[in-house]
């Protein structure tokens, strides 16, 4: 239950996407690195305990998902981070953060009124004590 | 007392979106704020400027709700579905879906109410376009995700965000 994105010209398939490929830790990690300025395969391999056909397949996925892109020199591919599919999936979990939060705090407050209501009719019935 | 911090969002798998929260209220309280549409519709509105004219729950398995938003120089926003499982008061599983759906097929809602103490803790997973569904939104467990804390993702995002 949330109010619908509207108009960040993105399709529910790239979101899906988007959150695909950062549901993995190591490509969290990748990205957290390419925040820092483009990198290599073997420079990306590096911190992980993971060959680089491995690290590759990662960044395919990420590739596919918009996340990066990758230059096209064959002996140093480096990749680098596209901020745009992270910033709409960021606005639509900010829209649902929103959405929820406030609804919530409502929620508490409503909560506390109906607590204090029985307590009123507990209070002023018979059964006291 | 209320439990503000107690709110996370974390996104487990690429369709999966769960929200837990605290209450300081009985289950069978929070249970039916959830479930009564006198007050469903008082709360459930969003940030600012929401009203809920339309509010229907047929609490039984099998029973439609229906959901309509409404908000002055917006058009009207409705949502509704099937309930799959009614536990009262621990666990509504339900399917969900916008009259103008942004994302294919339906939704699988499962709420799932925990009682502690004082203390009522709520899970919210929210499956989009799914295959068993429900069995995905079962084995995702009640405290799962909530243990980890806050899902990395939005750190990250975060550390994007500053970045650009």
């Amino acid at each position: 239950m949330v109010m619908q994105p509207q108009g960040y010209g993105i399709e529910e398939s790239g979101l899906s996407a988007t959150f695909g490929a950062l549901s993995d830790p190591t490509r969290r990690a990748i990205l957290a690195r390419l925040v820092q300025g483009e990198a290599s395969v073997s420079e990306l391999a590096e911190p992980f305990a993971m060959t680089q056909p491995a690290i590759s397949k990662h960044l395919k996925v990420l590739e596919r998902a918009g996340l990066i892109s990758r230059g096209r020199d064959a002996q140093r591919r480096l990749s680098r981070l596209e901020a745009k599919p992270l910033a709409a999936a960021s606005q639509w979990l900010q829209d649902y953060r929103q959405f929820w939060e406030a609804s919530f705090s409502r929620l508490d407050s409503l909560l506390g009124e109906l607590q204090s209501a029985k307590r009123a009719t507990r209070r002023s019935g018979p059964t006291k004590g | 007392m209320f439990y503000p911090n107690s709110f996370r969002i974390a996104t487990p798998s690429d369709t999966e979106i769960e929200i837990s929260r605290d209450f300081h209220a009985p289950r069978q309280l929070v249970f039916d704020a959830f479930t009564k549409t006198e007050l469903v519709r008082r709360w459930l509105l969003g940030p600012g400027g929401w009203s809920m004219p339309v509010c229907e729950i047929e609490l039984r398995v099998g029973g439609r709700y229906r959901y309509v938003w409404r908000k002055e120089g917006v058009k009207d926003m409705g949502m509704s579905g099937v309930f799959q499982e009614v536990v009262v008061p621990s666990i509504l599983v339900a399917t969900e879906k916008f009259d103008e759906a942004w994302y294919p097929g339906e939704a699988l809602n499962m709420t799932v109410f925990a009682e502690n103490g004082d203390v009522t803790k709520i899970l919210i997973t929210v499956r989009y376009e799914s295959k068993e569904a429900r069995d995905t939104a079962r084995r995702s467990g009640m405290e799962q995700g909530l243990e980890s804390g806050y899902n990395r993702l939005e750190e990250l995002l975060a550390s994007v965000q500053v970045q650009r």
